[in-house]
């Protein structure tokens, strides 16, 4: 079998896949916690014109990336303060935010557009990266991708093996009963708050710094949506979610190439395909309603007045 | 560093302990002692401040006014977490728990530091195997009964070797074997030398139970007294402030006219695996009368009351008959239509709605007997005329109409939820617990009110666990047992051991055996 000719359409899809394992990511923490954060289209554009601009001004990855989390930051805190400090609606806020990410997002990258990167340098690593056929499929890329495969990990390990974790879990789960037992609620769904809006931050830094090196307007084309889709789908468990977003990313490409064949299907259809077999496929795999309720945080979307 | 304290020293003492909210006074310079090794029980009706002052004394709200001393010295108690490093700890009455988490993980959340987790899995099977509550620290919490979920509460209390434990109405959601176990661990903890405040408003059960009763009446304390030197009846005096008129049932009119209520084989399958299948249940209730059903939680009465409510259809029409309708195959609204009027187990999502005001959940069930509608519009009214009715007729602490649901106790809730069927004048009322959880006081004028109810011609169906409620209502009485219900007895003639038996699935073995 000829490996090399199937190589780039595999890349391909870990390029499509990862944005969204770094912004589902994000909201499976928000969204255990308590807070539904539909501002995630919001943070990743604006998380991909702020790095994208960082970038352009100091020439550095890194610090674009940094900048592109503290965007996506500084966007989830101002949400933050308004359902948490405010406990304005989760709903309409987070619907607002991702108005608000659009428009910012597109006047702060007007001078921006048309203006080219290199990439984020791809990082060879010792040993793995030559090996036969692994090597060049998982250990020729950008700092960013090899960041998105230990993330799943890395999040469910947390939310499942420390205190911590169990803490967050237990505020999203009941806030009265968290809060009966002395646990500060609001400061806890403020910091994972933050943590999705830093996660949504850099998988809008990947696809202005890696994904499409370049800032064009709007560049998310509904990503934070789907993002927001596989977490409720994979029933907000971390290795479904990467299975969610692989899957997504797989079929957005492979119907990419289908169109490309000339394969006598409608397009409209072959474009719909990601989403309906993305959402078809977790469905299936988490209808069992007692592990929904294991999993879902019970309090999603519901302010938390504390009482005296 | 608190020092050693003489044993007369009391362990917790309160001294003029004050706490105001909006529009009321909840603790009105309160003073309080527990000494050590005494079960101290905290008495009131619903808002008489019980709940308030606990909360103080654990750290969840502080006092506008007043002192806290502990083992003599005085303290500022500012968090549960000071709370709990003072040696205090506490059992929620709406138990504090996460239920899509395990038994160990919940009882770790509610420590200071609970070490790690196989650890402390090994000390939970070793406190519940030495105090017999007995627990699988794997299993999850929505899988569990709420006897079980208390256990979780317990044990976390008792992890952290408290010095005093605080118990806020731990009975009301237990079957009875299940409260002659929990006195029988609390007897043997007092007995080690832990103090127990236990909060409740059943006086059988701290006359039984408790060495010393505080007793709050509109936030003030009106007693400091021995309870067993009281009877029920004159603990109730004195915590309502006047004496306790017990009702009586009906007198049973022997009439001609065709019952009102038939049930004839209601026999349905379970939803799920936790729920009972009902099987062959026939029943009539006539014109005047009271029928109660007693039982053990969890056989049956949450299934018959949503198949009698209309919140599950059966198949054949003349299964349940009202008023000489068939009428096993419609829905709730129409046998509301028909003069049905039901009140649920459960308050929240069954009886009420929790973010709407009280003229909206009094309009949502009483809409048609009432006329609250006309041309399609809420007769706003009419409504709120309605629901004061409710509010002033039973007493219901409240704001006023527009106070939502969820803003209530759980007692006053019950009440209005219970007085906005009896207003509606039903022909039929089905009613599941009336007076779960509401104080003595309002449980008998809930009571009264039933009674008074058949009087007028309603045929009336009480399901309940108090047993001593039911004998005191009812004509006629029944137990239920894995889904199916007993002979139906004349109460006049019947003993409370008989429904006993009853109500453990007696009459089946013997008709086994027969077989």
């Amino acid at each position: 079998m000829n490996f090399d000719l199937y190589l780039p359409t595999l890349l391909t899809i870990i390029t499509a896949a990862t944005p969204l394992v770094f912004a589902a990511m994000g909201e499976l923490v928000t969204e255990k916690s308590g807070v539904l954060n539909l501002g995630v289209e919001g943070m990743m554009l604006t998380g991909a014109v702020t790095g994208f601009a960082a970038v352009v001004v100091t020439d550095s990855a890194i610090l674009g990336c940094l900048a592109a989390m503290a965007a996506g930051m500084l966007t989830a805190l101002i949400f933050a303060f308004l359902v948490l400090g405010l406990q304005a609606s989760q709903v309409a806020t987070g619907l607002a935010l991702t108005l608000f990410g659009i428009g910012l997002s597109a006047l702060l990258g007007q001078d921006m557009v048309g203006i080219a990167y290199a990439g984020l340098p791809k990082l060879q690593l010792p040993i793995v990266s030559d090996l036969p056929v692994l090597g060049p499929l998982l250990f020729h890329h950008d700092a960013l991708v090899y960041l998105s495969f230990v993330l799943p990990a890395a999040v469910a390990w947390f939310l499942y093996r420390t205190r911590a974790g169990l803490i967050l879990r237990a505020v999203g789960d009941s806030h009265d009963a968290a809060h009966a037992i002395g646990y500060p609620v609001i400061a806890i769904r403020y910091m994972a708050t933050l943590f999705g809006g830093a996660m949504s931050g850099l998988a809008g830094a990947y696809l202005s710094l890696s994904y499409s090196t370049m800032w064009v307007e709007n560049m998310s084309a509904g990503r934070g949506w789907i993002a927001l889709a596989l977490v409720v789908f994979a029933t907000w468990r971390p290795w479904r979610v990467m299975f969610g977003a692989y899957l997504f990313g797989g079929i957005t490409i492979l119907q990419l190439y289908a169109q490309a064949f000339g394969i006598a299907v409608p397009s409209q259809f072959m474009t719909m395909l990601p989403y309906l077999a993305t959402i078809v496929v977790l469905v299936v795999i988490s209808r069992d309603e007692s592990r929904i309720r294991q999993n879902a945080p019970a309090c999603i979307g519901k302010p938390f007045h504390p009482s005296a | 560093m608190i020092k050693q304290p003489d044993a007369k020293t009391p362990l917790l003492a309160l001294g003029a302990i004050t706490k105001s909210y909006p529009g009321c006074l909840a603790n009105d310079h309160v003073d309080f002692a527990i000494s050590r090794g005494e079960i101290h029980a905290l008495l009131g009706e619903n808002g008489a401040g019980k709940s308030t002052l606990v909360k103080i004394i654990y750290g969840i709200l502080r006092a506008d006014s007043g002192n806290i001393r502990w083992c003599g010295e005085p303290v500022t108690i500012d968090s549960p977490s000071t709370a709990r490093r003072l040696g205090i700890a506490m059992v929620f009455q709406h138990f504090s728990l996460f239920e899509s988490l395990t038994v160990v993980e919940n009882i770790a959340l509610g420590m200071d530091s609970p070490g790690n987790m196989e650890s402390l899995k090994a000390r939970i099977r070793e406190v519940s195997t030495s105090y017999g509550l007995l627990l699988d620290p794997d299993r999850h919490v929505h899988s569990l009964s709420v006897g079980e979920r208390q256990r979780i509460e317990i044990i976390r209390c008792l992890l952290q070797q408290p010095k005093l434990l605080i118990m806020d109405e731990p009975t009301s959601v237990l079957t009875p074997q299940e409260i002659e176990q929990l006195f029988a661990t609390l007897r043997r903890l007092a007995a080690q030398g832990m103090s127990i405040l236990y909060i409740s408003h059943k006086l059988d059960e701290i006359r039984t139970l408790c060495h010393q009763a505080t007793i709050l009446r509109n936030g003030r304390v009106v007693a400091d007294t021995d309870p067993t030197t009281h009877t029920a009846r004159s603990l109730a005096a004195i915590m309502m402030g006047e004496e306790l008129e017990l009702p009586s049932r009906p007198p049973l009119t022997q009439s001609d006219s065709p019952p009102r209520l038939v049930v004839n084989d209601l026999s349905l399958r379970a939803l799920d695996e936790f729920g009972v299948d009902l099987k062959n249940i026939s029943f009539t209730v006539g014109r005047g009368e009271i029928l109660g059903i007693a039982g053990v939680a969890g056989n049956g009465q949450i299934e018959l009351t949503n198949a009698l409510a209309g919140e599950r259809r059966c198949q054949q029409a003349d299964t349940i008959v009202i008023d000489q309708v068939a009428c096993g195959h419609r829905g709730p609204e129409f046998r509301r239509e028909l003069g049905l009027g039901s009140i649920p187990e459960e308050r929240f999502g069954h009886g009420a709605i929790a973010d709407l005001s009280l003229a909206e959940n009094a309009y949502l069930t009483a809409h048609h007997r009432m006329g609250l509608t006309r041309y399609g519009l809420i007769r706003r009214r009419l409504r709120n005329a309605f629901s004061n009715r409710v509010i002033d007729q039973f007493r219901v602490k409240a704001g006023g109409h527009q106070s939502t649901a969820s803003s209530l106790s759980g007692g006053n809730l019950q009440k209005f939820i219970v007085g906005r069927e009896i207003c509606q004048r039903h022909g039929v009322l089905v009613v599941c617990q009336p007076t779960w959880g509401v104080d003595a006081g309002a449980a008998t004028a809930i009571q009264q009110a039933l009674v008074e109810m058949a009087e007028a011609g309603a045929a009336v169906l009480v399901i309940s666990q108090d047993l001593d409620e039911l004998m005191l209502i009812c004509n006629r009485i029944a137990a239920i047992c894995a889904g199916r219900l007993s002979d139906v007895l004349p109460v006049a003639t019947t003993s409370v051991e008989q429904i006993g038996l009853l109500m453990a699935g007696a009459d089946m073995e013997m008709d086994r055996a027969e077989a």
